[in-house]
This record gives C-alpha cells, sequence and structure tokens, in this order.
C-alpha cells in the first residue's frame, strides 16, 4: 500500500504544455504512473505525449477519475491552479512550482483547511512510491521499493538521502518532499500520521531545515504518539541568523529557528538525530539493525517487486 | 527584499501612520539645509540608513540641539562604516541620512505585523515594552507581548485594533487613533506583499498623538513580481558585490567567512554540504545553490564568482543531478578553469542525472580534479586541501 500514492493512482497534470509540464508528464509516465489527463487553459483537445489535454478540471472530470493532481503552472498563475483543483476535490495535490508568494499560500492554506483536498508543497519534489507511481520532478531510477518512509523539506538533499538508503540495499515505502516555503499544504505533523498507520512502513526517515518551527511539532508528535522508530536531520547548522538560505523558509529570525533547536526537539522526542549529512543511509541501517535485529535488512526492507 | 527606513516611512504616509517631517541625504553639505527646512528650531535627529537594526547603539542615531551637531554629527556618521549588533564585525558603510524632527516622547510602545506560518495568517503585535530590546521580552516574558491573527483573504476587522488597545490600557482618547493604525498596517502588508511591519518604537508623544519613530518594513521576494513599485526602493549599495553579481545570473550565493567554496544544487543539500564541512574541521566560504535547472552559462559563472573570492582556497563541488544534468554541470567548470585558470585545489563529487558523461568530461579536460562518489568523502577531501596537504 505504502502512503498517499499507488499502482492504480490516476494523475492528471496542471500546465502539461509548459516545457517543465511536458517533460516531467513523460518522465512520470515512463516510470509506470498512470498519467491519464493534462489541463492547459486554451489548449483543449490537443495531446501532449499521448496524453489528452482539458481546458478546465472540471471536463477532465466529466471523462475520467482523478485521484491527484501534480502541478507546473508558473508562480504567478499557481495559486489560481490549486485553488480551481481543491474547488474540483481533487483528493491528492502536488504542487511543484516555486516562488508562489507567502500571502497566497495562507490563503490556500486557510481553503484546504475547509476541503476534501490534502495538499503537497509547493516548492517540492513531489511525491513517490518507488516501483509503483512517481509524481515529481525526483530522479525515479535512484529509489527502491522497500518499507522506510522518507519526509523530507528539501529536494537534492532527499535525492542525497534515498541514494544513501538504496545503495545500502534498504527500500523506501513512499518518499514525499514537502517543500522548502513557510507556508505549505502539508507539513510533517499532517503526514507523519500515515506513516504510523502503514503497515509496509516500519521507521521513517524525516529530514528537516532551519526556519520555522515544522520539526518542534513534528517531534512533539512523535513523541506522543509514533511507535515506529524515527531518524531525524537537520539541514544548516551553519547557516548565519537573518540570512535566507535558498528556501524561502529557510532563515534564523531573532534566534528561533536554528538546528541546534530543532535537534534537540528531536532527541528529547527519542528520535536518532544524524548530524553527518553522508551518515543518513548507515544510521537508518543502524537503526533498523538494532530494533529488529541483525538480518532484518536484508529479509524485509528490499521487497520483491 | 529590505528597505530603508526613509522609504518605509514614503509607505507609512502612504497609508496614514503618523511619521515625523525628514529629509533624505546623502551628502554631508546637505545637512544643515536639511534641518532648516524641517523647521527654524531643534532639536533634530539625524539617522543612518543601512539595512540592519541596533543603529542607535551603534552610535548611528544623534539628536543634535543646534545646526552645528547636525552637520558634524551628519559628517561622523557619512564617513565611517556602522558596526552594530547585526552588521558583523566590519559594519556597513553609510550612504544615506534621513534628517528628521524630534518629538517629546511620553511612551514607547511595539507594534509589529509578521505571517505567522503556523496559522497561516498575518500576526499583529504589539507590546508596552517597545523600544529595542524586543526580542529579549519574547524571550523572557511573553505574556507582555499581545498578539491577533487576521486572516489574509479579509481585511482587518475594528476588534482587532480593539482587542489590542484596550489589552494595553492605553488612554480612552488613544484606542480610534491606535485601532486605525493596526487597520492600516495590515492593509499596507497584504497589499504589498510584506513580510514584516515593524515599528518600533511607536511612542504616545507628551501632546498624546501616536508617532511611528521608526519603521521596519521587508517583503516576500516571492511576491516582487506584482510588487513593481516596492522593486524601485531596492539598494544595490546595501549588497555584498559578489552577491550582486550571483542574483545577476540569478545564482542563490550567500558570501560568509570561511575559505571553502562551495558549489551544490539544491538549498538543502547546499546547506548539508556546509554542515559537512564543518564537522570535519573547515568553514565554507559561502552557500552557493546553483539550482535545478541551471544551464552550462549559470555553472560557468557560478565558478568564476567563486574563485574571485581571494580568501576561497579550495573548492567543493557538490552535485546530485536531477533535473540538472551532470554533464552541463561539468562543461560549466570547464569553460570557467579554461577562462580564468584554477590555482586551488577543486574536489568534485558527482551523482546522478548523467554522471558518466559528466565524469568523463571533467576527465578529458586534464584539469587537477580530486574526484569521488561520496559526499562524505568530498567534504573531508575539501577540508583537507585547504590546509594544504594535497
Amino acid at each position: 500500500m505504502a502512503i498517499l500514492v499507488h499502482q492504480n493512482t490516476q494523475v492528471l497534470v496542471q500546465g502539461i504544455t509548459g516545457a517543465n509540464g511536458s517533460f516531467h508528464a513523460k518522465a512520470c509516465k515512463d516510470y509506470g504512473t498512470k498519467i491519464v489527463a493534462g489541463v492547459t487553459p486554451g489548449k483543449g483537445g490537443t495531446r501532449v505525449e499521448g496524453i489528452p489535454v482539458y481546458d478546465t478540471i472540471l471536463q477532465a472530470k466529466r471523462d475520467l477519475r482523478i485521484d491527484t493532481t501534480m502541478i507546473y503552472v508558473p508562480a504567478a498563475f499557481a495559486t489560481d491552479a490549486i485553488l480551481e483543483a481543491i474547488e474540483a476535490e481533487i483528493p491528492l495535490i502536488v504542487c511543484i512550482t516555486e516562488g508562489i508568494p507567502a500571502l497566497d499560500m495562507a490563503r490556500v492554506k486557510r481553503v484546504l483547511a475547509s476541503s476534501k483536498s490534502r495538499m503537497i508543497g509547493p516548492n517540492c519534489p513531489g511525491i513517490i512510491t518507488p516501483g509503483s507511481a512517481k509524481i515529481g520532478i525526483m530522479p525515479g531510477y535512484i529509489h527502491k521499493p522497500g518499507r522506510v518512509g522518507v519526509i523530507s523539506r528539501s529536494g537534492t538533499l532527499t535525492y542525497e538521502a534515498v541514494h544513501q538508503l538504496s545503495k545500502l540495499n534498504i527500500g523506501q515505502s513512499t518518499c514525499i518532499g514537502i517543500g522548502g516555503d513557510p507556508i505549505i499544504g502539508s507539513s510533517f505533523t499532517e503526514l507523519l500520521p500515515l506513516f504510523a498507520d502503514d503497515p509496509e512502513t516500519d521507521a521513517v526517515l524525516m529530514i528537516g531545515e532551519i526556519g520555522g518551527t515544522a520539526e518542534e511539532e513534528a517531534s512533539a508528535l512523535i513523541r506522543q504518539k509514533f511507535k515506529k522508530p524515527v531518524i531525524g536531520f537537520v539541514a544548516g547548522t551553519t547557516a548565519p541568523e537573518g540570512r535566507r538560505m535558498g528556501h524561502a523558509g529557510a532563515i534564523i529570525m531573532g534566534g528561533k529557528g536554528t538546528a541546534q533547536d530543532k535537534k534537540e526537539a528531536m532527541k528529547v522526542a527519542g528520535i536518532y538525530v544524524v548530524d553527518n549529512p553522508a551518515s543518513l543511509g548507515s544510521t537508518v541501517a543502524n537503526v533498523l539493525k538494532k530494533n529488529t535485529g541483525d538480518s532484518y535488512g536484508d529479509r524485509i526492507h528490499v521487497s520483491s517487486h | 527584499m529590505k528597505i530603508h527606513e526613509y522609504q518605509a516611512k514614503t509607505l507609512f504616509r502612504e497609508y496614514g501612520i503618523p511619521t515625523l517631517r525628514g529629509e533624505v541625504i546623502s551628502d554631508a553639505s546637505q545637512a544643515v539645509a536639511a534641518a532648516k527646512k524641517i523647521g527654524d528650531r531643534g532639536p533634530w535627529v539625524v539617522k543612518a540608513q543601512i539595512h540592519a537594526g541596533g543603529r542607535g547603539k551603534g552610535g548611528g542615531i544623534k539628536l543634535c540641539r543646534t545646526l552645528d551637531e547636525v552637520k558634524i554629527n551628519a559628517t561622523t556618521i557619512l564617513s565611517k562604516s556602522l558596526v552594530t549588533l547585526q552588521t558583523g564585525s566590519y559594519g556597513k558603510k553609510v550612504h544615506f541620512l534621513l534628517v528628521e524632527e524630534s518629538c517629546e516622547i511620553e511612551t514607547e510602545l511595539y507594534l509589529a505585523a509578521v505571517l505567522d506560518r503556523a496559522s497561516a495568517s498575518i500576526v499583529v503585535m504589539t507590546s508596552r515594552e517597545g523600544g529595542v530590546e524586543i526580542e529579549e521580552v519574547a524571550q523572557k516574558h511573553p505574556e507582555k507581548i499581545l498578539k491577533v491573527h487576521v486572516d489574509p483573504s479579509l481585511k482587518s476587522f475594528p476588534y482587532h485594533g480593539r482587542s489590542l488597545s484596550y489589552g494595553l490600557s492605553l488612554d480612552v482618547k488613544l484606542h480610534r487613533p491606535f485601532s486605525e493604525l493596526v487597520s492600516s498596517i495590515v492593509r499596507l502588508f497584504v497589499e504589498k506583499d510584506c513580510s514584516l511591519v515593524e515599528i518600533n518604537p511607536l511612542v504616545i508623544t507628551k501632546s498624546g498623538g501616536l508617532i511611528a519613530l521608526d519603521a521596519k518594513v521587508n517583503f516576500d521576494d516571492n511576491g516582487l513580481f506584482r510588487q513593481k513599485g516596492i522593486m524601485k526602493f531596492a539598494d544595490p549599495l546595501e549588497e555584498d558585490p559578489i552577491d550582486l553579481e550571483a542574483a545577476k545570473w540569478n545564482l542563490n550565493y550567500i558570501h560568509l567567512d570561511g575559505n571553502i567554496g562551495c558549489m551544490v544544487n539544491g538549498a538543502g543539500l547546499a546547506m548539508a554540504t556546509m554542515d559537512a564541512i564543518k564537522l570535519y574541521g573547515g568553514e565554507p566560504a559561502n552557500f552557493l545553490d546553483v539550482g535545478g535547472g541551471a544551464s552550462t552559462d549559470m555553472v560557468r559563472e557560478a565558478f568564476k564568482i567563486l574563485v574571485s573570492d581571494s580568501k576561497v582556497k579550495g573548492i567543493l563541488v557538490n552535485i546530485f543531478g536531477g533535473i540538472l544534468k551532470c554533464d552541463v554541470l561539468a562543461k560549466g567548470i570547464v569553460e570557467a578553469v579554461g577562462q580564468v585558470g584554477l590555482k586551488i585545489p577543486l574536489v568534485v563529487r558527482l551523482e546522478g542525472t548523467h554522471v558518466e558523461e559528466g565524469r568523463r568530461i571533467l576527465q578529458d579536460s586534464g584539469m587537477n580534479i580530486h574526484a569521488t562518489s561520496e559526499m562524505g568523502e568530498a567534504a573531508q577531501m575539501a577540508v583537507t586541501s585547504v590546509k594544504g596537504k594535497f
């Protein structure tokens, strides 16, 4: 099962006729994801990589079941695209677009709260259940099906983590990049319970970064009710205060949001904290061994498909 | 994006937020004329305009009782680099000075609006503990800071201001002007895509009026595409010249104090790479995210920026190719070295999309490159290299 996306997830691509949209629609389709439709206003009736394009989501929904939408619409129009998806009651919205104004996301977040949709992103690599469905821009080949969940605020650092896991033959159940903006559709706390309930996830690797309090909130939740082992990393130990480290959300303000604070909170919650980003994979391997015996990784972590 | 106090006050006046009369000058010879224009009798206040706080304690704000004092203080401040708690030890050169009328202060309050991540709303906060050390108040006496949340899709309602004003037990006559002030800063915040609007201090004068004595307004960079009017406030003199060159090429670069130049793709991996360098006993010279969709040109210019920093004694390239392909990256580096040469050690770690092509391009270039496929090893090699052990 893994979480949120699987083999039969039917995916729509908003902004499918753009350079990014068409490139990644094809890459996802090649991976095996069921990309069933695209939406670009004014391009309805055409096809991209054989995928039918509609003018609106409602038109696509009349013909097809849509489980998830993947958004590549440029920042200036992305809020409109997200709100259209919420109005159309698409269960899962994955927004790849970066550069959406924070106030727009604040408005979107409030609309989401009373909607039937869940949103991942924006400014994120997307979500992948290895071997089943890739919905995003991550390189598919570095992943391996397995039983460790990965959840992260970063993009390439997530690839690094996954690469380290796969090299040690530790597969992944589902990997989610939640995005690097100050306000995002779903935070760690909203997604961790899904991993907790997933019988195919044995442990979770959580990758945070400086800025905000998402890691502290996640740690509090894990401390209270998360039974599976969690391995945590926080990027930005060396970051100076008041400088935005690339992501709009990665900034230490008034001494708050430091890596040190976050690591402390993680330790208190019983999370295995990794200091060296080169040791993400090996730490997960050690934790799995410690929790289940030496042969655990070989037996269970790489599933057969 | 940050702007100067005098620019923020221009916005304040547009939104009906009360400020003192002031004149901006860039040359000390204009100081006396500016002061006279404001009023024949002082005192006046001269205020250094830099994008950093702590100006008062750093000697950047001076009360002047005579025109002579205006001239002397203006000359002193404009001739030096101002060092404050927020500028770093080198300080910041002062290019502009605000000459302002003064007022008699009864009480100093704090008033600010910020975007709150957790509640996805604008938080307006106020305190009787106005003045410089508001962060300390927030730490030690959080109960002394009053807050209300405003839904950014709606406007500010009178109860927002009322809750704060009555909460502060302000004089009865001040409730209405204070509430209007709260709606004004919320309107400014929403209409201009701000990330911070701060008035510290907001003063109650002896004559019973409210005045924004200072003004700090920051903007959400993601909102700038629809805020053309704000872009004219940008002050290139405030930026590190290397940061400006990087911005020209759409590179995400932050200059730091160490000696290992870093080139990485992705902000999270870039931060993690810096962390690894530090862990192995080195100091990163910069944060540089070349971005997901970097072209050969961008990589070439990024590399040239790294080697242009004379403090840099070694370079670490850590790339996990996704959308950015390793061969594109390798070509950019080879082009840069062809143009500017390479006199310092270069450690390259490539992984991901088109990694074989990338490694081959670097190898065929004949450059002296220390290559590895592991991130930890790469960081270790970079640290060793700047100690002159290669």
